[in-house]
């Protein structure tokens, strides 16, 4: 039986919940309030939280310099490309490993986990000279290929959770009914598991959108995407604070957009399960 | 001829022109640094396109540590993403010396390499062939506040000795107004406090290695470099320096919260930039100290410069905008756009016989005294078998300079003293420079 709730332990659990959140959100909020000053205000001390002269000029002086739609359009067709592409490869591998489970099923799926202990910069330089060699390099597919890969591990767990907890009896049901295995994937499975993969869609379009190191690595000037634009501003001797404000606001802006909308669904899907 | 026929005539004599534009078009793709002076450039290049309408521009600005971890892995890979680079003074040599760098021959007449300030050109050349153009050049010096010094009661010499500059930072130092009297890198990196101490050790007349490759840490000269740049930072310098670089400092400096600043000439332009600056009106220039009767001011030596990979496919117009970029016309022309106090700096001795210059940049004749007192061929006072400035110029410097600036940032924040940091960097550099083999 749940314990009784007190209104005294509810306004404690509420402080708790509200502190945490105002400090993880504080940098973010941070980082739009900046992009609005000068490059003096910015490192004003005390720091100026609203009694400043805002201002807009940040944002045009980052659009006049950089091509930031270039920069989107490459994100989006990068994360949305790399999180499509492994789905597609991940909704088979996870329905033999949820609903056939071999004797080597578990040890598979740890191993494909194991790939994610790596630091990426140890496979750095092999890759970069294959893409070198198949003429990849700072091309968007390479981008996509290289992100699939890196991600597919995360999909494919994510997806076989949620796939274990469709009773198998449904899709035996339909294989009675005379369905192929492509139409139990693609009729019965796939829209019985439509929050679990909604959300593991959403959260690996969002690691994709966030991913710097092979973004950074493995492009130039064609296929950079929003992180690369975001890395233009950062710099060592000179101030541009203001500016990589600025930048970030309109790199992040997007994607905090796109969660702010799912994130009944990210919500759904990630406690999916969760609660028997 | 039927429509059709015509047509189809139309359209393969359109597509022969279109290839033929296509063909003539090179575009260079060229990765820089972020900072004032570069992006400037970038806002000028109409200039060079309409020169060469047959060469497109597409930039790749990255912060300096991605930049170097890019380029590097670019140009060792033979990758061929870009057509110029912007690399440093450290970089230079290390990759000429391994043919990774097209020369810089055959540059035109009017470019005047001779005017190129004489310890820039050496630092960016090899067995007397020029690798890389320099954009704009630095070296360190003190950066103070006149209005302090004379409250205190002091007076700055143009050269001073650290004795003096110790002296100076007491005598500002004002903890309870959140007044410091020096700001020093602390932040570690070969490039951030490395850079600092090694200059600093340069000029205490300390040396990396002996000429048998053997670490000297344990020498005096490094023991009373350590002590008292810890002395200094302990004392007189800001809470929480250990975490302190470049851009840290100058934004103390810039609120006011510092009596001097050591660093990078190029500051100069910023702290005395009414926008963004608080003490602008206020600002002195000195020296890099050195060590009483010693005749070395530290040897700081830096220029961002432009390189052309030898694995460019179009090295020619690669060559043509780098000429045009580090050329005297350019500097006319930041001057004839945004004033003379914007043109690149440290790079060519015509721009500081220039009265106009002269006028508008305070910090000229510093920076140019600065610059014209380091000898990359010879850092240090004593005997040693490496080139450098505030660095190494060996490939192996990046690692064993950041874990030195680790343990020497670590000292710094209480974690150790400075003789256990000296004997940790003594170990640490002698394991990797018999590793690297240099003592074999």
């Amino acid at each position: 039986m749940a314990r009784a709730v007190t209104p005294r332990r509810k306004a404690i659990n509420s402080a708790v919940a509200w502190t945490l959140a105002i400090l993880i959100f504080f940098p973010i909020f941070w980082t739009v309030l900046t992009s609005f000053k000068t490059e003096a205000q910015a490192i004003a001390d005390p720091p100026l939280f609203f009694n400043f002269d805002w201002t807009l000029e940040n944002y045009v002086t980052v659009q006049e310099r950089s091509n930031y739609f270039r920069h989107f359009w490459n994100s989006v067709v990068i994360s949305v490309g790399s999180t499509l592409l492994g789905v597609i490869i991940a909704v088979p591998a996870a329905w033999a490993m949820a609903f056939v489970p071999g004797k080597q099923t578990k040890n598979v799926l740890m191993w494909m986990l194991s790939t994610k202990m790596l630091p990426p910069v140890g496979v750095l330089v092999p890759i970069y000279l294959i893409f070198r060699n198949v003429g990849l390099l700072d091309t968007r597919t390479g981008l996509v290929i290289v992100l699939t890969l890196i991600n597919l591990p995360i999909i494919v767990w994510m997806l076989y959770t949620y796939f274990r907890e469709i009773p198998g009896e449904i899709l035996e049901a339909a294989r009675m009914d005379g369905a192929t295995l492509r139409s139990e994937i693609l009729y019965v499975l796939t829209p019985m598991a439509v929050p679990g993969i909604a959300s593991t869609v959403l959260l690996n379009i969002i690691l994709a959108w966030n991913e710097a190191f092979w973004t950074l690595n493995l492009t130039a000037a064609n296929a950079a995407p929003l992180t690369a634009f975001i890395a233009s501003y950062s710099s060592p001797e000179g101030l541009f604070y203001a500016k990589l404000s600025a930048a970030s606001t309109m790199a992040i802006a997007p994607i905090l957009i796109m969660g702010w909308f799912s994130q009944k669904q990210l919500v759904r899907g990630l406690t999916f399960g969760a609660v028997k | 001829m039927t429509n059709l026929t015509r047509a189809l005539l139309g359209a393969s004599a359109l597509c022969t022109v279109a290839g033929l534009a296509a063909a003539q078009e090179t575009t260079l793709t060229i990765a820089t640094v972020n900072n004032g002076d570069m992006i400037r450039m970038q806002g000028l290049t109409d200039d060079f396109t309409e020169q060469n309408p047959d060469i497109a521009l597409e930039w790749v600005t990255l912060e300096e540590n991605v930049l170097r971890q890019r380029v590097t892995q670019d140009i060792a890979t033979n990758g061929g993403q870009f057509d110029v680079m912007t690399i440093g003074t450290y970089e230079v040599p290390i990759w000429a010396g391994q043919d990774w760098l097209a020369p810089l021959d055959n540059l035109p007449d009017d470019y005047d390499v001779d005017d190129l300030l004489p310890s820039v050109r050496e630092a960016l050349s090899v067995d007397g062939t020029l690798y890389a153009a320099p954009f704009y050049g630095e070296s360190a010096m003190i950066m103070y506040r006149t209005d302090l010094m004379e409250e205190a009661g002091l007076e700055m010499p143009d050269s001073p000795t650290w004795s003096e500059v110790m002296e100076a930072a007491e005598a500002m130092t004002d903890k309870e107004n959140d007044v410091y009297g020096i700001c020093l890198r602390g932040k570690p990196g070969w490039g951030e406090n490395m850079a600092f101490i090694s200059a600093m050790a340069n000029s205490y007349g300390a040396r990396w290695f002996d000429m048998d490759w053997q670490a000297q840490f344990d020498s005096e000269e490094w023991n009373a470099t350590l002590t008292d740049y810890l002395t200094l930072m302990n004392e007189y310098g800001p809470p929480g320096a250990s975490s302190n670089g470049f851009n840290e400092n100058l934004s103390l400096f810039q609120q006011g919260r510092c009596g001097m600043w050591i660093d990078a000439t190029v500051a100069a332009g910023f702290v005395t930039d009414p926008d963004e600056s608080t003490v602008a009106d206020s600002v002195g220039f000195a020296q890099f100290p050195n060590k009483e009767g010693l005749d070395n001011h530290g040897n700081w030596l830096w220029a961002w410069s432009l390189a052309i990979p030898a694995s460019s496919n179009s090295t020619d117009a690669a060559k043509t905008f780098v000429a045009w970029a580090t050329s005297k016309g350019y500097t006319e022309l930041v001057a004839e756009e945004e004033g003379w106090r914007a043109a690149p700096p440290g790079t060519r001795t015509s721009l500081y016989e220039n009265e106009e210059y002269q006028e508008a940049a305070p910090f000229a004749e510093m920076t140019l005294n600065s610059m014209e007192a380091v000898d990359t061929q010879q850092p240090s006072v004593q005997e040693i078998p490496y080139t450098g400035a505030q660095f190494i110029a060996i490939p192996e410097f990046q690692g064993i300079g950041t874990a030195v600036g680790q343990t020497f940032s670590a000292a710094l924040a209480g974690q150790m003293d400075a003789e256990q940091a000296l004997s940790q960097a003594q170990s640490q550099t002698q394991r990797e420079i018999d590793r690297a083999g240099y003592t074999d």
